[in-house]
């Protein structure tokens, strides 16, 4: 297979994880949303890696892993917080992030 | 052979990211990203990356998603009521528009860059390509920086997260209990004066039950 297909699924997959972005509320699912375009940019990224016969790129793409897992955390921890404080699990009605 | 692991892999990425993007419950849309990612592995695999398709079905679909699992089944479903944005209706086409334009804009750039390596299957491989040994040689000796700095970015995060989903007093009925880190410098109040020019013992201390006079 030539290096142009695997761009291409990238492409959708990170289009449609943009468009899931735009549209939904739940900042739950645009947390995987998130996580769907970072998969896309890995994908490109080790599919450039095989393209020039070089390793870095695959690299690049652990170290995004590591940067989702980080965003994770941080993003489950803020719902978790907004659970507690009775605050409504919806993008449109949070406003301020004042603690 | 190559190329029916490709399509039907690539069909099962595609499906899992509408799946996430179109699930109505929140449970089904995590389901649905980790198919998603299992496909997506076996695209890296294809592409002789190894290392990367095991640690991306070893620690994103396995431990990253049970975290999602978790938040979900805590906070509870049904909290989604999806694609219905308050601004109307009218914005939902809107993204979809915007989404296709950017898939358009993609292509163009991908397709029209006159990369002459694209048309390959690419280049340079050897037989240890993206091995765990080849990559681990490379983040200890050319990406030594990024290792380091990536452990420290997962300890902060870890911490940044502990601090942001944790009890804060007055919020909650169990408010006081809380225990926090500060608690364990802090001396114990003291429970009582001692009167003037009166000595404490070592049995008063230890609480003895007979009185010393």
């Amino acid at each position: 297979m030539s290096i142009e297909w695997y761009l291409v699924v990238s492409a959708i997959v990170f289009c449609i994880g943009m468009s899931g972005v735009l549209v939904r509320r739940n900042p739950l699912v645009i947390l995987l949303c998130l996580e769907l375009m970072l998969n896309a940019a890995n994908l490109a990224l080790v599919a450039f890696a095989r393209m020039h016969g070089s390793q870095d790129g695959q690299i690049f793409a652990l170290i995004v892993m590591v940067v989702a897992a980080c965003e994770v955390a941080v993003g489950l921890g803020l719902i978790v917080a907004l659970y507690r404080r009775r605050l409504p699990i919806d993008v449109d009605e949070l406003r301020e992030l004042q603690g | 052979m190559a190329e029916v692991v490709f399509f039907i892999a690539a069909i099962g990425a595609i499906a899992g990211a509408l799946g996430t993007v179109s699930m109505r419950n929140p449970f089904y849309a995590v389901l649905a990203l980790v198919c998603h990612l299992l496909a997506l592995a076996a695209l890296f695999l294809l592409l002789r990356a190894e290392f990367v398709a095991a640690a991306q079905v070893i620690v994103y679909a396995g431990a990253v998603m049970v975290l999602y699992v978790f938040v979900v089944a805590y906070v509870g479903e049904g909290t989604d009521l999806p694609l219905s944005p308050h601004g109307g209706a009218s914005l939902r086409p809107l993204s979809l528009v915007f989404a296709g334009a950017l898939f358009a804009e993609l292509c163009i750039a991908v397709l029209g860059s006159g990369l002459e390596l694209l048309d390959e299957e690419g280049r340079g491989y050897f037989g240890a390509f993206g091995t765990p040994q080849q990559i681990g040689q490379l983040f200890l000796t050319k990406f030594l920086l990024a290792f380091e700095l990536a452990s420290l970015l997962l300890l902060i995060a870890a911490v940044g997260a502990v601090i942001l989903a944790r009890r804060r007093g007055g919020i909650d009925e169990a408010g006081p209990e809380v225990i926090s880190v500060a608690d364990v410098f802090r001396s114990p109040e003291p429970a009582g004066e001692l009167p003037e020019g009166h000595v404490g013992t070592m049995s008063e201390a230890a609480g003895t039950a007979e009185q010393v006079p």
